[in-house]
């Protein structure tokens, strides 16, 4: 159980750093606000085509989003030299990732509830009837870009070109993501509101995969 | 030398009488008539392409476990390959599609996972130029493609559940697929010529790769 209390520990560590500052959270929420603005530019946003165009532009910038504000999660330990101290501070490497994980997902979490009102009254959607099912595929979702978000922060923070490379490597690897979040959030916020079984179980069978994965090959991804 | 003359030979021979065959052999297809038979070079490069990114993920594997430089350079020979029949699959399919669908792209579950794919292996070879050093380039992008393989069914299987446009599978689909017997020979030689085609491009790819590999090595010697 050395694994659990060593994430704990780190996961602590992780989620003082930001919520000391919350640079992160607020850079954020408002860079989502501001792609959700933009694309609303492209159509018009009466009420049936923002139905139709709403839950994939919002899943669209919060993938964009994440894209970016997953950056900072090795980058910082590398640039303050401190990766090394922190592998060998845990008898499992996969801590490490777990802890990284964990924050990652309650930041886009919070982001996402944070911009899901904001969201419900620019695009004229009801949402206080659905809202426990939408935070369970809003929590699917973002633990599906996480996963591989998290273990590609460690190789791009490795490689020249950082801060284009890891939207480069992540966003074509969560199409999958995208589609079902999106499918399963527009079931939600439709006249007659459905829960997308299928697509919430392709959504947590994404997770599993990719969290597979990552237990199996993370610790490669910080060998020195 | 002698064995890269006979597969070379051998794998001409092949393409050369699947071109043949596809042209004169098959029956003329009743609806779509003489551009059906870019079929055979069209499935079959896609066939060709999708083992070429099972050995990448194979070298990948390898590389990871046994550290070996020669597991990188199928891994990266491998990529590129996939990459080129991948290409072919995706100018060849518009070519097929204008006259018959009367649009050059649809965004259909097999085109768009393809291209989807296509750009993971993109990302795959630009992560490699973007890491200086041999040992790190090898490692990361050997992670990075085992992600990107185990998401290729992901892919697949949201699309395919999103919309689909595109004829049910035809070869090894479900009760009432088919094709006319000699179409279905004709098929499988073409499959078999694309992968001679595919080995032959590998070996020599390979080849190429642990030759720059040597070179760089004998530049540093010089320098050094």
């Amino acid at each position: 159980m050395a694994l659990f209390s060593n994430t704990a520990v780190l996961l602590g560590k992780e989620l003082r750093t930001e919520f000391r500052s919350r640079e992160l959270l607020t850079t954020t929420v408002v860079f989502i606000l501001t792609i959700v603005i933009l694309f609303s530019f492209t159509f018009q946003p009466s009420g049936n085509e923002s139905l139709r165009f709403g839950p994939g532009l919002l899943w669209l910038a919060i993938l964009f989003a994440a894209s970016l504000m997953l950056q900072p999660g090795f980058l910082r330990e590398q640039n303050n030299d401190t990766l090394s101290a922190l592998r060998l501070s845990v008898s499992d490497p996969f801590a490490i990732f777990l802890a990284k994980l964990v924050a990652n997902t309650v930041f886009l979490l919070l982001t996402e509830m944070l911009l899901l009102p904001i969201f419900a009254v620019l695009f004229n959607v009801h949402i206080l009837a659905v809202f426990p099912q939408l935070v369970l595929v809003f929590f699917l979702g973002s633990v599906g870009v996480a996963i591989p978000g998290t273990a590609f922060s460690a190789i791009s923070a490795q490689a020249r070109m950082r801060e284009l490379l890891l939207p480069l490597l992540l966003l074509p690897l969560l199409t999958p993501v995208l589609i079902a979040s999106t499918e399963s959030t527009a079931g939600l916020l439709d006249a007659q509101p459905a829960l997308q079984g299928k697509w919430l179980g392709f959504l947590a069978g994404f997770d599993v995969v990719f969290l597979t994965a990552l237990w199996l090959f993370g610790e490669y991804l910080l060998e020195e | 030398m002698a064995k890269r003359a006979i597969l070379g030979l051998v794998t001409v021979g092949l393409v050369v009488t699947a071109a043949f065959a596809s042209f004169y052999v098959v029956p003329m297809e009743r609806t779509m008539g003489p551009i059906q038979r870019i079929f055979y070079f069209h499935a079959a490069s896609a066939w060709a392409g999708m083992t070429a990114f099972a050995i990448c993920f194979l070298g990948n594997l390898l590389y990871v476990w046994r550290r070996q430089q020669n597991w990188d350079w199928l891994g990266v020979s491998a990529a590129e390959v996939g990459l080129a029949f991948t290409t072919v699959v995706l100018i060849t399919g518009p070519i097929w599609a204008h006259p018959v669908w009367g649009i050059w792209w649809t965004w259909d579950w097999r085109l768009t996972s393809t291209f989807v794919m296509w750009l993971l292996y993109i990302s795959y070879l630009l992560l490699r130029t973007l890491i200086e050093e041999p040992d790190r380039r090898a490692l990361l992008s050997a992670l990075f493609g085992i992600f990107a393989f185990l998401d290729v069914p992901l892919v697949y299987f949201s699309i395919r559940w999103w919309r689909t446009q595109h004829p049910q599978p035809v070869v090894m689909g479900g009760p009432g697929a088919g094709l006319e017997p000699t179409m279905f020979k004709v098929f499988f030689f073409s499959v078999l010529a694309m992968h001679a085609l595919m080995v032959l491009l590998l070996s020599e790819r390979y080849r190429l790769e642990k030759l720059s590999v040597a070179v760089h090595d004998l530049q540093r010697e010089a320098e050094a």
